[in-house]
């Protein structure tokens, strides 16, 4: 549809804009704020152009297909009232822009700060032009998201932490609920859809379900809408930069709770429960947040428990159910967010240019900065509800609907009193926010000499203020169509007239107001007393803290609670956790047996050779004497280990498993070494004698269960191996490799084709994790710090040593020297030997047992004998071995090879392969794949040699000793 | 007969590797794991059935009978286990060191037990 791409546009933009804010420069503080400033004024002119189009009653759609076998799709939609919507966030998203370039200072990462304010108006529009409801969720989740990022801007700042923190935990999960709500609306309505769902309003309300869809909803909108008594986040956020303030709890954030409830209301609405729960939320907060407001001695706290308050008037008049007090609320929606911003912005002004928020030490600034000044008192005013201005248009006609009859009820009966409560302890706290600060004796412990901010600076507030008086003055000529085409694509054919005049006669509202300007002036001026004492919040409901309760409920949830589960259910003890793990194994295992039972297997059983037999007895006995040596023993316990390994290497070979049994050998090689070269840095352990007899009851109880334990492992592994063993293979897809190994991977050894062939991508992934592997090794001993008792050298090395020294003919070194004459000259004579075999063993490896592992190891094993043949500096002065760079190298060849598939048009890794006759060698096969097992060669080289010679040098390293753990210095 | 000396072999193997696994000193633990990975690759191998003198190298590649040959998908299973069970106990043998080095034990929790 290609009426609706700006509508995408309008989502979109925003979030490439914010990419692009967050990869500037930190001081590109023009830059950026040009840069949402621009992306702002493109939405509003973007949404601006779509008026036409929705002004007669039109819907704009766009969608993409999203998940279309779930009936969900990306859908942007927009009517006449989220144009209004629309209009505002990417409206007062370009005036708060231009504030906050002025506002910022350049000493913050100001274009961090741009792009997650433009991510946020991205969401923001997300939420508002959504088709449905899953979607809406999503970004109103992400709203939460980004709002905890722009309230913890100033990370260092532990208020602003605490503050970002507390309103995510408390929107994000409201927003959780309200998932869990749109789900239930979705199955009751069969769609998500939103102009599905918005055309089965009576089918909601009718459901069973309704109830718990509504109550969850409403918990969504309520929490981010800061109803009571959900409101205590609201305050804390005010720790957020002034223009964030000024977006989040003017046009958007906060609003977007009113948001949900007005786009819902014509299926959601009308019911008593919706009337009962969302008229007493609305009504609480309404008197509270203005009762605290008017003792808050910090501006933007003033502000925001009027900003909680102004939205209780709102969820009021949704409460109400009532298409004109729906008008009202939509009026009031857009007047609440005109005045409040330029107030949050005159704060900021205030605070930037006096470096003080404090009403307390606020005084006089009216000869300071008397433009300012006038501003804030005419939007001030317009928070009061004073005639001639947009909040009082709203305001009477929430009086007339407080007035009007709805449900009968004690709770519909007290709404006048009130709303004139409320009226008059808003104008109470409007006139301290202009007396307190503007009026007065001037200001003299200022940390700034207050002055007249920069114009452009001032110009959003002008600008906000100019919209207030226009409205207020002019209804007719400038909101009423706008007001009109919103109102009437929430409330369809039932739009009821209404007036925006200013004058109504003298009717009952007019008469309210009257006694709520009266009666808030006598107010303030009766509090004058009390409020000079300067106590910070109200009296009787101070001690009555929201954050206070809510911290408490959730350190008792997540930390005591938690703590004390945890204490019980579980350990950061290893032995336990794996016990656990191993005795779980061995139940899952046993499960089925228990349920089928076990018979035996159908195939052929095979004859009995007393030679493998032979071999098992060692093989067993060696991996027993491993595990009964390896506490005192390690030498023994790892010869024995190799022994076990040597015994798996010749039943490879047994069992036609060439490639296999050459592997194992090799590696059975290096891991020898690589555990020689450990063994020097662990702490010496000498058995007493009778120790084993003298260990403690729980030892021996703890012993008894681990052997068990392993019994049962062995057992049950033995036992699953001799079932499978003696039944036939069944059809698996290894018939597939053994028919097309020569046919399409051009080799015979079928191994080697299946690793760099057929499963070349597998392969692939199993040499980064080696290179993975070698490279933390590497890292890990480049920090390496041995135990005190270990830094020494070895007492032989010692002895040889001294007695090199004391002959002066010798020279350190020597003694080892000698000793391994022999020895040394063989193995540096291997070395080309070796290397040969493992050229031998790679090329030979897609056509016979070999290939690049089993080469890459041969290669690792010459070069690790030319240390210990030469020692490290020997051969460090003669060979330059990077395994660095091998690694590295490695891994490409493997992804270029692989890559070059693409260039026929292949998929990656497809490979390519043809006989080679060359003079001399003969016919080799010359299969791409042939490349990617060099890659694989170079890798296994590189990874090994490098995790060797790593740990090697740290003999010839002096490291210092680790610091003494701080338990172990108490006991010295 | 080959079938149950090769299903106690896994079965011995694996036992000695979860003891010494579940013992305290990380040397232990490391020699605990090679002989499980040891009884594991056995283990995998063995899916592929026993069976002797018909490794899965091609002898006359232009006529293919599967039923000559053993089973290779398992043993290129394994044989890249066996070089990753390389890798791991170079790693932990390293991780082992360092922790060593900065707790002053070789217990795997990093301090002797309290009992």
């Amino acid at each position: 549809m290609s009426s609706g791409l700006p509508l995408l546009a309008i989502v979109a933009l925003p979030f490439i804009g914010s990419l692009v804010a967050a990869f500037l420069r930190q001081d590109a503080r023009n830059g950026a704020a040009f840069l949402a400033g621009a992306v702002a004024l493109c939405g509003t002119a973007l949404t601006a152009l779509q008026y036409p189009a929705v002004s007669h009653g039109g819907v704009l759609h766009f969608g993409i297909e999203w998940l279309p076998t779930l009936g969900l799709d990306f859908t942007l939609r927009m009517d006449g009232f989220t144009w209004l919507f629309a209009m505002l966030v990417t409206g007062i998203g370009f005036l708060v822009a231009l504030y906050a370039r002025y506002y910022m200072s350049p000493a913050d990462p100001v274009p961090r700060f741009f792009a997650f304010l433009l991510a946020f108006m991205g969401a923001m529009l997300g939420i508002v032009l959504s088709g449905n409801l899953i979607q809406l969720v999503f970004f109103w989740e992400l709203t939460s998201l980004f709002s905890f990022l722009l309230i913890g801007y100033w990370h260092h700042n532990p208020g602003a932490r605490d503050g970002a923190r507390l309103a995510l935990t408390v929107t994000a999960t409201g927003g959780l609920c309200l998932l869990v709500g749109v789900l239930l609306i979705g199955h009751i309505v069969g769609s998500y859809d939103l102009d599905v769902v918005l055309a089965s309003g009576n089918k909601i309300r009718g459901s069973s379900l309704y109830l718990p869809a509504l109550i969850l909803v409403l918990l969504g909108a309520l929490t981010k809408s800061a109803q009571f008594p959900f409101h205590f986040w609201l305050p804390h956020a005010m720790a957020a930069p002034t223009p964030v303030s000024a977006y989040l709890h003017s046009a958007t954030m906060v609003k977007a709770g009113v948001f949900l409830l007005t786009l819902l209301w014509p299926v959601l609405a009308g019911t008593e429960a919706w009337f009962y729960i969302v008229v007493s939320a609305g009504l609480c907060t309404l008197v509270l947040g203005a009762y605290a407001a008017i003792f808050q001695q910090d501006l933007k706290g003033l502000l925001a428990y009027s900003t909680i308050s102004h939205l209780g008037l709102i969820t009021i008049l949704l409460g109400l159910s009532s298409p004109l007090a729906t008008v009202a609320a939509v009026f009031h929606t857009i007047n609440h967010a005109t005045f409040k911003a330029s107030l949050f912005m005159a704060a900021g002004i205030i605070d930037h240019e006096t470096g003080t928020r404090d009403i307390r030490r606020l005084s006089g600034l009216f000869r300071f900065m008397p433009i300012t000044a006038t501003l804030a008192m005419v939007a001030a005013a317009a928070m009061a509800g004073v005639p001639l201005l947009n909040g009082f248009l709203s305001k009477e006609m929430f009086f007339a609907e407080a007035a009007a009859f709805h449900v009968d009820s004690m709770l519909d009966h007290s709404l006048p009193w009130f709303a004139m409560l409320f009226s008059a302890f808003s104008v109470a706290y409007s006139l301290r926010f202009i007396h307190g600060v503007f009026f007065g004796p001037p200001a003299t412990d200022l940390p700034r000499k207050p002055h007249e901010p920069p114009h452009w600076m001032r110009f959003p507030v002008e600008f906000l203020v100019l919209a207030c008086l226009l409205v207020g003055v002019l209804p007719a000529l400038t909101i009423k169509p706008f007001l009109a085409t919103a109102v009437r694509s929430v409330l369809g054919p039932d739009t009821p007239y209404y007036s925006l005049a200013v004058w109504h006669g003298f009717n009952e509202p007019l008469l309210m107001s009257v006694i709520a300007l009266c009666g808030g002036v006598i107010l303030y001026w009766l509090l004058q007393g009390y409020l000079a004492k300067g106590i910070d919040g109200p009296p009787i409901v101070r001690r009555l803290k929201g954050q206070r309760i809510f911290e408490r409920v959730l350190v008792t949830l997540s930390w005591k609670w938690a703590r004390s589960l945890e204490r019980v259910f579980g350990t950061q003890r290893l032995q336990p956790q794996l016990r656990l793990l191993v005795a779980f194994a061995v139940i899952a295992a046993l499960w089925p047996l228990y349920r089928h039972g076990l018979e035996p297997g159908s195939r052929p059983a095979t004859g009995f050779d007393p030679a493998f037999l032979l071999l098992w007895i060692v093989g067993g006995l060696c991996a027993i004497g491993a595990a009964y040596q390896a506490k005192y023993h390690r030498l023994a316990a790892m010869v024995m280990m190799g022994g076990a390994g040597l015994v798996t290497c010749i039943t490879f070979v047994w069992f036609s498993a060439p490639d296999l049994a050459i592997t194992q050998l090799l590696v059975e090689i290096v891991t020898t070494v690589l555990i020689l070269l450990g063994l020097r840095w662990l702490p010496k352990r000498i058995e007493t004698a009778g120790e084993g007899l003298s260990a403690s009851f729980q030892a021996r109880v703890r012993r008894a269960r681990d052997l068990m334990l392993a019994v049962a492992a062995g057992t049950g592994m033995a036992l699953v191996v001799y079932a499978m063993l003696t039944r036939p293979l069944p059809q698996t897809i290894s018939r597939y490799f053994v028919e097309n190994a020569y046919a399409e991977g051009g080799g015979r050894n079928i191994v080697n084709v299946i690793l760099v062939d057929f499963r070349g991508f597998d392969t692939f992934g199993e040499i980064v994790v080696l290179a993975v592997v070698a490279i933390t090794v590497f890292s890990l001993l480049r920090r390496f710090r041995p135990a005190p008792e270990s830094v020494e050298a070895p007492e032989q090395q010692r002895v040889q040593d001294a007695y090199d020294r004391a002959i002066p003919s010798r020279t350190e070194g020597d003694t080892l020297a000698d000793y391994l004459t022999i020895p040394a000259v063989i193995m540096q004579w291997l070395f080309p030997v070796i290397g040969i075999v493992a050229i031998y063993l790679f090329l030979r490896g897609h056509d016979l047992p070999g290939g690049g592992f089993a080469a890459g190891v041969t290669m690792s094993v010459a070069l690790v004998l030319q240390y210990m043949a030469g020692g490290t500096r020997w051969i460090e002065a003669r060979l330059r071995i990077l395994p660095m760079s091998w690694t590295g190298l490695g891994l490409l060849c493997a992804a270029f090879t692989g890559m070059g598939a693409w260039l026929f048009g292949h998929p990656f890794l497809t490979s390519y392969f043809q006989y080679l006759d060359l003079p001399v060698i003969g016919k080799i096969p010359a299969a791409t794949a042939l490349l990617f097992d060099l890659g694989v060669f170079a890798v296994v080289v590189g990874a090994t040699v490098l995790i060797l010679i790593a740990l090697a040098h740290q003999s010839i390293r002096r490291p210092k000793p680790a610091p003494v753990p701080a338990a172990e210095k108490e006991n010295a | 007969m080959i079938e149950l000396i090769f299903a106690l072999a896994v079965g011995i193997l694996t036992a000695s590797g979860v003891w010494l696994l579940l013992r305290p000193r990380t040397f232990q633990v490391i020699i605990g794991l090679s002989l499980l990975s040891y009884a594991v690759n056995l283990f995998i191998f063995g899916m592929g059935r026993l069976r002797i003198g018909s490794p899965p190298v091609l002898q006359n590649p232009e006529v293919v009978d599967p039923a000559l040959y053993t089973d290779p998908l398992p043993q290129a299973l394994v044989l890249t286990a066996i070089v990753i069970s390389f890798a791991m106990t170079a790693l932990f043998l390293v991780v082992l060191l360092a922790s060593r080095g900065l707790t002053g034990t070789d217990h795997v929790d990093g301090r002797e037990d309290a009992q």
